[in-house]
Order: C-alpha cells, then structure tokens, then sequence
C-alpha cells in the first residue's frame, strides 16, 4: 500500500514498492513555491501539478542489507533465537518524528544470568541504528524506553545480548503516516 | 547549563528496583535533513548517555540520529545504598552536560 | 505537582473535555490523538514540553533589566496565574489594544521590567508562556466579556470562513465539515487552542498558537499574514470563543 505522500519524487520507483526512496517528506520543493513551502497539509493534499523536482543529495536510504550488515556486526555469526524480548511500539504513528519505544526481555538479571546489551535497528531510516544500551545486574529489570524517529513505515528490529552470549530478537511493524521531517520555518 | 529534566525517587528500600527517567533538551538534528536553502544541515546530535550510582555506572546508552529531538530515556536501577545518582551526557560539537541527584536507600 | 493533584488534575481535564463532548459535540484536539500521544503528553516526567517549562520556571524569578522579576509583582505564579490563559486574548489597560498571552507577558516587560521585548517564537517567551499556561490547566477557556473585542472575534469569524490559498479551502471547511474524518492517517481536529504552547511533533519543538496558523495557512497554499498581523490576534480570539467551556490541557503534545 503506498503510504508515501503522492506527489512523484521523480526518481526511479522501487521494484517492490510503490513508495518513493526518499524517507524525509517535505521539503522536496525547491524554487519559487519553496516561500510557500511543501508543508504538512500540502503533502496530504493531492495537487495534480504538484510535479516535484527532487533534489536528493543522497541516494538511498538503508537497504535491508545495511540492516542484515549492522545487525552481524553485533551478533557476528551467533544464531538470533526469537523470544524473550517485547518491544512496545505502536503499531500505527501519526508523526515519524517521536515514537515513543519501550523494549523489555526476560531476564533475572543475577551475575550470572543478565542482559548485557540491547541494541535496536530500523529498516528504512537513512542509517540502520537507532541505539544501543548496555545493561547489567545493577539495572534490576532490563527495560528501556525512549523516543525514535522513523522516517517510514518499517521494520524495527529489537536484539538482546545476554551474559551467557545468547542473542534473542523480535521485531515490530511500524505504520508512519507523516515520515520524520518537519515543515520548515513557517 | 544544559535543560535537564529528571526523574528519580528521591527514597528507596534497599533492593527495591526504581524507575529513572531522564529528558534533556536538545535539537537531536541527523544530518541527513535539506534546510530552507537546499543543503544539509550538518548532524548535530548527543551520542552518549550514561548514569553511575556512587561512581558505578549503572547504564549506557549510544544514541544515533534515530533518537527523536530532546531525548527521554527511561531504564531501571536497583537501589543499592544511599547516595548520588549522576547522568552524562555527551554528543556533537564538544556537547556536553551532566546532572545528578541524591537518593536516600534505607 | 504530587501524584494525588496530577491525577486530580488530569481526571478534571479529561471529564471536562470528555463531558462537554457528549454533551455540544465539541471536542479537544487531546481526543484525537492516538493513546501513546496522550500518555507523552499526561506524563509531566516525560512530556517534551516540560523541558520549557522548567526554563520558564526559572525565567520567572530572572530579574530583567529593572531589576524586577516576574515574581516580584506576581508572587507565586500557581496562584497569581491560576486561569490567565484561559482568559486572553484581553485588552491591555496600559494599551486599550487586545493582545494574546504572549503580547501581554511582552507588555509587562517592556513597561514594567523597563525590559526588552523577548523576540516572537523565541525559546524565552515561549518558555515563559508555556510556564503560565501551565497555571491553567484544567481550568476552561473563559474569553473575557469585553464589548472592545466585538470587532474583533467577528473579524475572526469571518477570516475562520474565508476560503484562501491554491487550495481555496477555509479553516470551516476541514475543522467544523470534516472534524474526526481521516486526512493521511491522522484525524482532523476541530481546532481547539485548548493546549497551546503545544510541543507540535512536527517542529520537534515547542510553539505558539500563531506558528501552528502561520503552518496552516501556508498549507493552504496562501501567502501567510506577516506575524505582527492583527489577523493572528483577531483568529486567535474567534477561536478562543469557539472554544469556550473547554478545559485546558497545555502544554500539549500534537502530532
């Protein structure tokens, strides 16, 4: 489904989405009608001579295999089992630019059993990391909650290293509406 | 000074798991974003965030331009004794702020 | 604020809402949000808008220029500025002019404070003004019953329906004909200044009641007023009026 503003960005769609490459919406227009400005109420709209030019000074933004390479880079060749992690994301955000985040796993947390890191990736962002937390017997309970920017509808991917090497994932699907960007100085 | 807003009980029981919430204000800009004049603003933003109880670090956290603007962070620590709980924040071009608050664990 | 006022709080706001809701159809913006918004938004430990007004907190003690600080002559700013905003717009007496919140906070620091003025959409006014909005919540918009604000709100009224821009659409078309409808996944509201300074997403900031016109107008693709344009102040009081009965919940978060 395109959930992508529809105003073309010009550049070549993808084969297996609709969507358009850029992940900031926006600020696509340039020239004359940049005073007047893609806003949020313009890129809702559909105009029929909204024929924008885009001027991308990046190509692409993160490939599942940028996503596949950052995530070996932490677990290395250790298998991902799935289980022990909940990551509270909704399902559905009005706004890209802070998605309240809540990851949690498992975990008795002693010496000898804890979670030693959490590290959280996204999909479609123009990087795939979001963060990182590191985490031991001192914490208690392995929970941490923060706010992320997704710039559109993706995959977040939650892996939790424990102090046994073990790493356990889940992943949540995440609808974003308005993509991480924001209006300009209006 | 930086704008800092945290959130810890000011008392515990010894062994009992709080609750730390921390909340700073910083633009948090990714350097990926055209401004109003077509080029990229350059990527601005806090990269490290760690807690210590009484000088032991208690939490740490790598922010990457994923993490939304005045960043919140919220995670659990296990009151140990009574003391001071003290946050670091660091990031982009030379940020750095820190804070601290006192528990009493009885 | 403790746990027991906050909860207090926080259930007076949403019966408010929630009661004149069922009762005239009208709703605050706070309803159309989804649950995880509103809980950013409930929780004053993690409600980004705090970060203002904690600054606005302190900028209150600040002495200026004078050697007057705001606490100086208003004291406690929980009781001298219990329901404040939910009264302006009001005609300044040193002026005879109507001003909004933050004209007045700018008034009081140019004549009182012998004071600059704090810049339009600055971090120090809008700290300062999410602070004393702050003061209000809960409490209902009460727009004064001033005779000198006629011309005025009817002035808003008539911009409020007044179809501009490329899209040649009025603020009536979408808040009154197509509130709670869908546009690109968010429900439009009905355009109550119930929160206001809010912490708009958007902005990744906080921002006036006058920033989030100016966005809609240029979303209209209209060329937007100048900021010291009186057509701000004569919406902003339309809408204020419009709004009447309906609790405050500022500083509010919005998408």
């Amino acid at each position: 489904m395109n959930t992508r503003r529809p105003e073309s960005r010009g550049a070549t769609p993808r084969l297996s989405e609709a969507k358009s490459r850029d992940p900031f919406c926006g600020r696509q227009k340039r020239g004359p009608s940049a005073t007047l400005g893609a806003t949020a109420l313009c890129r809702r709209v559909f105009l029929a001579s909204a024929a924008a030019v885009t001027i991308m000074p990046f190509a692409v933004h993160a490939t599942p295999e940028a996503l596949a390479a950052a995530i070996k880079e932490v677990t290395g060749d250790a298998p991902l089992r799935e289980g022990k992690v909940t990551l509270d994301v909704p399902p559905l955000v009005e706004n890209g630019n802070a998605v309240p985040l809540t990851v949690s796993v498992e975990s008795p947390m002693t010496a000898g059993d804890h979670v030693k890191a959490i590290h959280i990736f996204n999909e479609k962002n123009p990087q795939p990391h979001v963060f990182n937390a590191w985490l031991s017997p001192a914490n208690g309970r392995a929970v941490v909650a923060t706010r992320i920017k997704l710039a559109d509808t993706q995959k977040v991917v939650a892996i939790a290293e424990t102090s046994k090497g073990e790493f356990w994932t889940v992943h949540a699907d995440v609808i974003v509406t308005i993509a991480a960007c924001i209006e300009g100085v209006t | 000074m930086a704008n800092v807003l945290v959130n810890a009980p000011k008392t515990a029981k010894k062994g009992q798991v709080v609750e730390i919430k921390a909340l700073i204000m910083h633009v948090m800009e990714t350097g990926f974003r055209p401004g109003t004049n077509g080029r990229i603003i350059p990527r601005n933003i806090i990269e490290d965030f760690s807690a210590t109880w009484n000088g032991r670090e208690i939490f740490r956290m790598k922010m990457s331009p994923a993490i939304a603007a005045n960043p919140f962070v919220s995670f659990s620590a296990v009151a140990s004794e009574s003391g001071i709980i003290a946050f670091r924040w660091t990031g982009d071009e030379g940020f750095a702020a820190e804070h601290q608050v006192n528990i009493t664990v009885t | 604020m403790t746990g027991l006022r906050l909860a207090a709080v926080l259930i007076a706001v949403f019966t408010a809402s929630f009661a004149l809701a069922q009762g005239d159809g009208r709703r605050s913006g706070y309803q159309d949000m989804s649950p995880a918004l509103q809980k950013m938004q409930d929780d004053d430990t993690a409600n980004p808008a705090m970060l203002f007004v904690q600054a606005g907190a302190s900028a209150w003690t600040e002495k200026a220029a004078a050697g007057k600080s705001c606490a100086d002559c208003h004291g406690d700013a929980s009781i001298s500025m219990k329901g404040v905003a939910a009264r302006y717009p009001a005609v300044a007496p040193e002026t005879g002019q109507p001003v909004d919140l933050e004209g007045r906070i700018n008034l009081c620091r140019t004549t009182r404070q012998l004071a600059d003025p704090l810049a339009a959409e600055s971090d120090g006014l809008l700290a300062l003004g999410a602070y004393v909005a702050l003061q209000s919540r809960g409490q209902p918009i009460a727009p004064p019953d001033d005779p000198r604000l006629s011309s005025l709100r009817a002035e808003g009224a008539d911009l409020y329906k007044r179809r501009q821009g490329q899209l040649n659409l009025s603020c009536a078309n979408c808040h009154d004909d197509n509130a709670g409808r869908k546009l690109a996944g968010a429900s439009i509201p009905q355009g109550h200044p119930t929160g206001y300074p809010i912490y708009r997403l958007e902005w990744q900031a906080l921002g006036s009641l006058k920033r989030r016109l100016r966005n809609c107008v240029v979303g209209l693709r209209a060329e937007p007023w100048p900021y010291e344009a009186r057509e701000y102040l004569a919406l902003e009081s339309w809408l204020m009026v419009r709004a009447r009965g309906l609790a405050i919940d500022a500083p509010a978060v919005r998408p």
